[in-house]
């Protein structure tokens, strides 16, 4: 039986900040961004470079929120999707921080929050932050072809988000600052389970949302079986960019063998866009999609109090254009994190 | 349903993910490309009037669809026409001017040797390479017939 990790304190998420592009500030949860740049560029000369300074601004953006500075947070865990993960390099080189890249393809977000919890928990860090970005133009010159190349998606293919979320957290025993006064109620870190390897079957880099789908399936299960809680005592189970087609897949397989989870689910791929604009297709993808939908929609609904348990999973393809063209299948992967809303003591009614 | 084996996955996959509108999609490659196709026999006709012989009439139609092609891409306009045209702008050889501008503009930025030279052909490659291994086999042949007086 596989296991899961229940941290001896919660870690408290005491901010988080989202940032993103055009096509995101016009979606749904457009109004949840901090900071929206229609030109998608931030301000920088290459698309690479914009996904630096986009992550660069939702980390500011997410220490301000909570009263900190830079020199509080003790390690940053971040990710991205582009090589080497030189986005986020590029991105905190000027913070000072001491830094733990991961890269966990579309999965980069929960891995990092994941990973920052593991290290609080340990005992001589008191703030970590976590941080991840995904840009859609440097990841289409990346994996796929150049930005202005004229061709057809399949229905399957998924648009990558220009968006990153940034999150500071800290023992829930000791919130870092002032700043969270405002919510009565703080999302944090209970427990969580890391994902296994599991194969997607299809070598198809246009259907990653139906690869990935698998992961999505055996982490759910693995934790439920592993773990004392029901489906029913979450309200709701996230995961991160499966799409329409990854969704409909884990729907209908979990229908069959964990009836009870099946209500709960929601995906972060299909609420980041107006499904029906052009050329999403089957949802959003890229790792900032699940970063900032839990920044700007999940987070804000948890420190309200509409929201109180959260099965977190954001779903990672890990794949390159090499390993594809060389017919190695998709792997997928589904790290789970338990987010439970706890009071805030500090709340000041205004 | 079977979730443990590949061809498990595969079928489960393949029941899900919706295909293609094969007919919509191929109407308007039909209509863009064969819009490109009738523009380009227009200005054919047109030169053609100018008294310019046939076989430069049509070099400098290709000449033309190119550039247009190329200035369209470089406006950022042209992913937008193809993502409806699809087969019809990737055809005629405007998707060929598409694929060597659209790359030069995008390896732009890593320089003008290993970026945009070195980069340049990265998606027309296949074309080029083939295309001219095939010229080169048709000569041939076309040389031996030529022998036997074929």
């Amino acid at each position: 039986m596989r296991k899961i990790t229940v941290l001896p304190s919660p870690i408290a998420i005491v901010s988080s900040s989202a940032v993103g592009g055009k096509e995101e500030g016009e979606g749904p949860l457009g109004g949840g961004f901090d900071l929206i740049d229609p030109s998608d560029s931030f301000g920088q000369s290459t698309w690479e470079l914009s996904e630096a300074e986009m992550g660069r601004v939702a980390l500011n953006i997410a220490l301000r929120k909570c009263e900190c500075s830079h020199e509080d947070v003790d390690v940053i865990v971040a990710g991205d999707l582009q090589n080497q993960c030189v986005a986020s390099a590029l991105a905190l080189d000027s913070f000072g921080i001491p830094l733990i890249g991961v890269y966990g393809a579309c999965s980069t977000c929960t891995e990092s929050i994941l990973l920052a919890s593991a290290l609080l928990s340990m005992g001589s860090n008191q703030t970590a932050a976590a941080l991840t970005t995904s840009h859609n133009l440097a990841a289409e010159r990346q994996f796929r072809a150049p930005t202005e190349y004229g061709g057809q998606r399949p229905p399957s293919a998924q648009w990558t988000a220009t968006a990153a979320g940034a999150f500071i957290l800290s023992k829930a025993d000791k919130l870092v600052t002032n700043g969270n006064k405002s919510y009565p109620y703080v999302p944090a870190v209970k427990d969580f389970m890391i994902g296994r390897l599991i194969d997607g079957a299809i070598k198809d880099g246009a259907n990653m949302g139906a690869a990935m789908s698998f992961a999505a399936v055996d982490s759910i299960l693995a934790y439920f079986e592993a773990s004392e809680y029901s489906p029913k005592d979450f309200d709701l189970i996230v995961t991160g960019d499966l799409g329409s087609v990854g969704s409909s897949i884990l729907k209908d397989v979990l229908f069959e063998k964990l009836p009870l989870a099946v209500p709960k689910l929601t995906d972060c791929g299909l609420v980041l866009y107006d499904m029906k604009r052009k050329d999403v297709h089957s949802g959003a993808s890229g790792c900032g999609t699940s970063a900032s939908v839990l920044a700007s929609h999940i987070l804000p609904m948890m420190r309200k109090g509409e929201l109180s348990d959260v099965l977190f999973l954001s779903t990672g393809a890990l794949m390159s254009q090499s390993s594809l063209l060389q017919g190695n299948s998709i792997r997928g992967i589904a790290p789970a994190i338990h987010l439970s809303a706890i009071k805030n003591d500090n709340y000041e009614v205004k | 349903m079977d979730i443990y084996t590949k061809q498990g996955k595969k079928r489960i996959i393949s029941e899900h993910s919706p295909h293609s509108r094969l007919g919509l999609n191929m109407l308007k490659a039909f209509l863009f490309g064969g819009g490109i196709c009738a523009f380009g026999e227009g200005l054919r006709g047109l030169f053609l009037s100018l008294g310019i012989k046939s076989d430069t009439s049509t070099l400098l139609v290709s000449m033309i669809i190119i550039v247009v092609a190329a200035t369209v891409t470089f406006l950022g306009v042209f992913d937008n026409i193809a993502r409806h045209a699809g087969a019809g702008t990737l055809v005629p050889i405007s998707g060929f001017s598409n694929a060597v501008t659209s790359q030069a503009i995008d390896a732009r930025s890593e320089g003008y040797v290993l970026g945009v030279g070195a980069k340049i052909f990265t998606i027309c490659g296949p074309v080029i390479l083939y295309g001219l291994a095939s010229g080169v086999i048709y000569g041939i042949i076309y040389y031996l017939t030529g022998l036997f007086g074929w």
